[in-house]
């Protein structure tokens, strides 16, 4: 059995915080995947967010991708996962020396991550529109079980949102006040309908805690992240530079 | 007699009280059996509304945290239109679950075709290590229902129905029983089929198999049931589409020449109202229809 998990307020002693000399490191990492030193907005649109998400605010480290105390990011926008990887790797996750294989055959790290072969990845994700109710469903199992503690985050993207699967679950959440919920939206615009009111209005009216911010401007990420939300489940909206920019 | 429903909600209940990993997923559907349990168990019995995407998902979730998720509501709503989340929210998750559906191919024929679904076990055969019970009568049904919740991690569906047996008989979870001995071929009868077909072949020199766990398919006593018969005429009757298990069938007896007959409900819309046994009728699977396509494939050897 693992023993008890004690929540704590801050991130813990394993993961440094605010390392920002550890985010200048991820380019490289991800040019192990492209053979590239330069990404276009698409392949960065979630790397800052990411990175302060598992930097400042996350409780799960390479030595607790066990514990049922730890903290979960689900990854539901499986798409462009470079960012994702390149973060898990810098954390200690996995080796960097896994990164240069990405897509092959007998390569663990898939254009979507199955969580079967990726340490750290709470869900396999691909197709759209999977990881909120997964989320829910984590957030309603921890809680059958008392563990209050963790924190629950799952990622979607701006047009995954036309998933009507999420909108299923965000009403849900908001309804029954799934304060340990936290969502993160990266919009960088890609939705072909867009949204009248905007993303953050559609959480509002179903009774989320909102936030909006610069995605790539990391202490207005790290407050929203680290806002209170009594009550309520908690979205943070992240803007960034629109996908055919 | 109580329903199959009924049992369920009686027996889930229960296992509530003593399993503290088991948890119940509901979509409205079914939740009045569940009112006393949700009283008790707050946390371990949830609805989430009419959101059969978020039902799955939310198994998917409660499962990935170690519970054991029990998911329930009318088998259309349970695997056809939230499929994608069974095959990923489930089978790609690496995780497990039990589906427990009613409804059945057409439990509610004046509901009308959105609310009949012959295809369940179909689809379910597109996945990876489903088990599938179909029990033929409500004490059964609570015994498949309780080895499907002990049953580890693995992924469960339960098919609950209005059409049952007027006797239970004792099921294991796992094999085929025979029931009857003779020599003109195997009659496999699927969960509440058994009846028509006792009707429609009482008289006729067939070994009758019974099955309530038709997922994994018991091939070793179909092949027993054929070495005693004698003979490779295989007929199987299954309460959903027609060929559901042919496939199973054929591998079962892929060593040596055989001929296989499978009955069920067949593709085309009825675009009938009515009665349960109007539609059995319907689809050829009352007693008499049985007995004429039963009757007509033995004597075209």
């Amino acid at each position: 059995m693992t023993p008890p998990y004690t929540p704590t307020t801050g991130p813990t002693a394993a993961v440094p915080s605010g390392d920002d000399d550890g985010f200048a490191q991820l380019t490289g990492l991800m040019g192990l995947m492209t053979g590239d030193e330069k990404h276009g907005p698409a392949a960065t649109s979630t790397l800052d967010a990411l990175w302060v998400l598992y930097d400042r605010v996350l409780r799960v480290t390479p030595d607790t991708v066990q514990d049922p105390g730890r903290d979960r990011f689900l990854l539901s926008k499986g798409h462009g996962p470079m960012a994702y990887y390149a973060v898990l790797a810098a954390k200690g996750f996995f080796p960097s020396a896994w990164l240069p294989g990405f897509g092959a055959y007998a390569s663990p790290l898939g254009h979507h991550p199955d969580r079967e072969l990726v340490p750290g990845a709470e869900i396999g994700s691909g197709s759209l529109g999977h990881g909120l109710p997964l989320a829910v469903g984590t957030v309603l199992g921890l809680r059958a079980q008392d563990r209050t503690g963790p924190a629950v985050w799952v990622l979607v993207g701006d047009a995954e949102l036309d998933e009507g699967s999420n909108h299923e679950a965000l009403a849900y959440a908001g309804a029954t006040g799934l304060d340990r919920l936290h969502t993160l939206v990266i919009d960088n615009s890609s939705a072909t309908h867009g949204r009248r009111g905007g993303i953050a209005a559609r959480f509002e009216a179903a009774g989320w805690s909102v936030a909006s911010v610069d995605g790539r401007d990391h202490g207005a990420l790290h407050a929203a992240y680290t806002a209170p939300h009594p009550g309520r489940p908690h979205v943070v909206v992240a803007r960034v530079e629109p996908k055919d920019a | 007699m109580d329903t199959m429903r009924e049992r369920f909600a009686a027996v889930t209940s229960r296992l509530l009280d003593e399993d503290p990993r088991l948890a119940v997923v509901l979509a409205e559907i079914g939740k009045d059996g569940f009112a006393d349990a949700a009283q008790k168990h707050p946390g371990r019995v949830v609805n989430v509304g009419i959101r059969e995407q978020l039902l799955v998902g939310v198994g998917g979730g409660l499962a990935l945290t170690g519970l054991r998720p029990v998911l329930h509501t009318f088998a259309g709503f349970l695997v056809e239109r939230p499929f994608e989340q069974v095959k990923l929210d489930f089978g790609h998750q690496g995780v497990g679950g039990v589906l427990v559906s009613a409804g059945g191919s057409y439990d509610w024929p004046a509901g009308g075709f959105t609310h009949m679904a012959p295809g369940d076990v179909g689809l379910l055969d597109t996945l990876d290590g489903w088990t599938v019970h179909v029990p033929g009568h409500p004490d059964e049904a609570e015994t498949l229902l309780r080895h499907a919740a002990a049953a580890g991690d693995d992924k469960v569906y339960v098919r609950l129905s209005v059409q049952v047996n007027a006797v239970p008989r004792p099921v294991d979870g796992a094999r085929f029983q025979p029931l009857r001995q003779g020599g003109r071929g195997v009659v496999l009868a699927i969960g509440p089929m058994l009846d028509p077909v006792l009707a429609a072949t009482r008289d006729l020199d067939l070994s009758v198999l019974y099955a309530t766990t038709v997922r994994p398919f018991d091939a070793a006593a179909l092949r027993a049931a054929v070495d005693a018969a004698g003979s490779t005429d295989v007929v199987i009757v299954e309460p959903y589409l027609a060929g559901t298990s042919t496939r199973q069938v054929n591998e079962a007896l892929e060593d040596r020449p055989h001929r296989v007959l499978g009955l069920g409900v067949g593709r085309r819309e009825l675009r009938r109202y009515g009665q349960l046994d109007e539609h059995l009728a319907g689809h050829g699977l009352d007693a008499r229809g049985l007995r004429g396509r039963i009757t007509g494939f033995l004597d075209a050897r």
